[in-house]
């Protein structure tokens, strides 16, 4: 037996679990544990500007690599700055595992200085926390922690570790074993449903698949792809589920929602099976739910039984892993051709096309998107921020394969996309790393420019800078009678500051200058920032306005085309 | 009014929860996050050590109880949820009443009393206390019946719940024993009374 300090054994049982990059800020109660820190070396610690930033750099390592990400505040304001980081792995069920310290024990509810009721405040918005009142139990906590964020639906757990519990000394022993009465997620789908669940299928004329995030932290697209061509389904993907299957396939959709593809939306609302696969029904990909397409018969496939039948009824539910359900269900396809469904979708694709550039001669974000994925022949990885910008990424760059789009989905997290972009660049090395961003929500977390610079990564920055919160200032045009409120952002000259951290920058204000731009980004080592000063009055379209259904898809109007 | 007591709308759920530090509050957040309507939530120890059991009586207007089974089941610290709403089930609450009396109306409080077979418990010159267990409605009926006298003061207990014959709503009875070992195992420190239990 080993005796160790809880410092020691954290980060002893952090190593064992595979977590050799840690994203935090130090601060009063975690001194023990950052004095621990070089006696182990294989840890890389990422030294961020704003804890929020460690939250975001985590999940975006999370994403990028499929590995759990770590991220490590001290109490109170640094507990709190993570807070905004952990509701968007919540959100998107991204494993994370976020430390924070807390004040020594007899301390802890007296209000001694900086202490937050931090495993209070992350309990709604983790998929499980923890506070270690004792040295000794911090391996298990850890395992469990790892063992939690990663299986099942994933997710963020916090652990709390009061500043006198990394000073305890305990005998170090490692858990081979977890066992968590409490949480046994379903792997194996019931065989019954999926009969059932392929009959209707066999059954069906119009079958569709919605295939979500799922797919892709259950690493199934390869069993996907198989699924579809044996039975010829087609296949639309939500937001998040971009990428799951490759958009390249023949029966790639696109996606679908508030933004997705006209088609999209009209096959789903036209189809007569439904098979929602690793996805939730969320609003933004369903539009109303009461008038989401009636007639359809609904198949649900998902690890999370609890989001069966939460927003739309289910008519066949399978809960179990993608990876093991997806195969079992393909078993039990018949192969058919369906040239008539997927023709009449071609057909609706072919008079309503929704991602076509049209010829202007205005810098539109559109455009910019486009010009980088044929540039880049769609290898690289977007990291985005929330807006239009986000939606722009989505519709106009096509990604052949998983966690190449890294985006915030379900919470619609701004200032997003730098440290996320870090993360995964820390999470892929090899990688070329896009962050597409926003120009307002880029002022939210800029401040994180610096670790590109002390990380020497090579992320590269792009700026679709039009001057205003775009996607709001969109919703003031088309629903609040062109009644612009607090939308226009002054912002500093991004170059500037770029250069200011020591990071090379390009402006570029005509289309002459995109291609050449993208090509020097591309061919620097360094962190680079191109700020791209495009039209400001463009909208993102197709649309489905809020509260309304599918079928009711807005495509841009005449006049805005013919600017 | 089903079988058991259980009222026309409401749900009793029977969860058996880890006994830790928290595990209250996850699930009353979770009640208030998802907008399900709590009536009454009872906890106490369970058959094992280490487990609670608490019993939580929903407004199944509020929410279909089956979400509310699944998203109790997402907590980690809770271990097996049951819905006794249907089943053959024993409903019990026991109450307190301290109702106002005189030397002129008080053998009308004890004729009351031995109605609904509740015990004085407690008596002064001008109040008596009545501890009543039955189900809501019995307690609701005592109530209403004592309210005209005056009631000083009234606690309830909130309903508790148990299926009758031989089915149970706990967990598997050799689980907490195999559970105590693994820890054991991994040098937990492991109460003694934790380990084995008697059967009955």
């Amino acid at each position: 037996m080993v005796r160790m300090t809880g410092s020691q054994i954290l980060l002893e049982c952090l190593q064992r679990e595979g977590a050799t990059t840690i994203f935090g800020y130090p601060g009063g109660v975690v001194l023990p544990l950052y004095d621990t820190l070089p006696q182990f070396p294989a840890i890389r610690h990422v030294l961020v500007r704003h804890e929020q930033g460690a939250s975001h750099m985590a999940d975006g390592f999370a994403r990028a690599s499929g590995q759990v990400g770590v991220c490590l505040a001290t109490s109170g304001p640094g507990a709190t700055n993570l807070v905004t980081g952990i509701a968007t792995s919540f959100l998107d069920s991204t494993p994370v595992v976020a430390i924070t310290g807390n004040v020594a024990r007899t301390l802890l509810g007296k209000d001694g200085f900086q202490e937050a009721d931090i495993t209070g405040i992350t309990q709604p918005i983790t998929k499980h926390n923890y506070l270690v009142m004792r040295a000794e139990n911090i391996a298990m906590t850890v395992r469990e922690a790892f063992h939690i964020a990663r299986t099942g639906r994933p997710g963020p757990v916090h652990i709390d570790i009061p500043k006198d519990v990394f000073q305890e000394e305990a005998e170090f022993i490692w858990p081979e074993q977890i066992n968590l009465r409490g949480y046994r997620p379903t792997t194996r789908g019931h065989a019954g449903m999926i009969r059932r669940a392929a009959e209707a299928i066999n059954r069906a004329e119009r079958p569709i698949i919605i295939s979500g995030h799922g797919i892709i932290w259950g690493e199934a697209t390869e069993e996907l792809v198989e699924l579809a061509e044996k039975a010829q389904i087609p296949v639309i993907t939500t937001f998040l589920g971009i990428g799951g299957f490759p958009e390249t396939n023949p029966l790639s959709y696109g996606f679908l929602g508030m933004h997705g593809m006209y088609h999209a939306n009209m096959a789903a609302d036209e189809a007569d099976v439904v098979i929602g696969i690793g996805m939730r029904f969320d609003d933004r990909a369903m539009g109303r739910f009461n008038d989401f397409n009636p007639d359809a018969t609904i198949v649900h496939i998902d690890i999370d039984p609890a989001e069966i039948g939460k927003n739309l009824p289910t008519a066949i539910p399978v809960v179990g892993d993608v990876k093991h359900v997806l195969p079992e269900l393909a078993a039990r396809l018949e192969p058919r051709a369906r040239a008539s469904w997927l023709g009449w979708i071609d057909g609706v694709r072919e008079e309503h096309p929704s991602i076509e550039i049209r010829e202007t001669r205005r810098l539109i974000p559109q455009e910019i998107i486009r010009t980088l994925y044929e540039e880049t022949e769609g290898q690289a990885t977007l990291v985005t921020g929330v807006g239009q910008h986000q939606m722009w990424a989505g519709q106009h760059y096509f990604y052949d394969s998983p966690r190449k789009l890294i985006s915030s989905g379900g919470l619609g997290t701004m200032g997003f996309e730098l440290p996320a972009a870090i993360g995964a660049q820390l999470g892929a090395p090899g990688a070329e790393i896009w962050a597409i961003c926003g120009d307002g929500g880029f002022q939210m977390t800029m401040q994180e420019l610096a670790v590109c610079v002390d990380e020497r990564l090579p992320v590269k920055l792009a700026i679709m800078n039009n001057g205003y919160l775009g996607m709001v200032r969109q919703w003031q045009e088309l629903f609040y009678d062109e009644n612009f409120v607090s939308v226009a952002v002054t912002q500093p000259d991004f170059c500037k500051l770029a250069e200011a951290y020591g990071i090379r920058a390009l402006r570029v204000e005509t289309k002459a200058e995109v291609l050449p731009a993208i090509r020097e980004a591309r061919a620097c080592a360094e962190p680079i920032l191109i700020d791209f000063h495009v039209d400001q009055d463009e909208n993102v379209w197709p649309m489905v306005p809020a509260g309304a259904a599918l079928s009711e898809t807005i495509e841009m109007p005449e006049k805005e085309l013919a600017r | 009014m089903t079988r058991n007591g259980t009222r026309p709308g409401h749900h009793t759920v029977v969860a058996i929860v880890e006994d830790k530090p928290g595990v209250l509050q996850r699930v009353a957040g979770l009640f208030r996050r998802r907008g399900f309507n709590i009536e009454s939530l009872v906890v106490g120890h369970s058959e094992f050590e280490g487990l609670s059991r608490m019993t939580i009586i929903v407004d199944g207007a509020s929410a279909p109880v089956e979400q509310v089974e699944k998203q109790l089941y997402k907590l980690v610290d809770v271990i097996k949820v049951s819905d006794l709403t249907n089943e053959d089930a024993i409903t019990r609450e026991l109450a307190l009443l301290k109702v106002r009396c005189n030397n002129v109306n008080r053998h009308e409080l004890l004729d009351i009393a031995g109605v609904f077979r509740a015990d004085v418990v407690d008596m002064a010159t001008n109040s008596l206390t009545l501890q009543v267990v039955g189900d809501e409605d019995k307690i609701d009926g005592l109530v209403k019946m004592c309210a005209p006298y005056g009631i000083r003061e009234l606690s309830r207990t909130g309903t508790i719940a148990m299926t009758r014959g031989q089915k149970t709503t706990t967990v598997h009875e050799a689980e907490p024993e195999a559970i105590a070992r693994v820890h054991q195992s991994q040098g937990r420190r492991v109460e003694t009374k934790e380990l084995p239990f008697s059967s009955d």
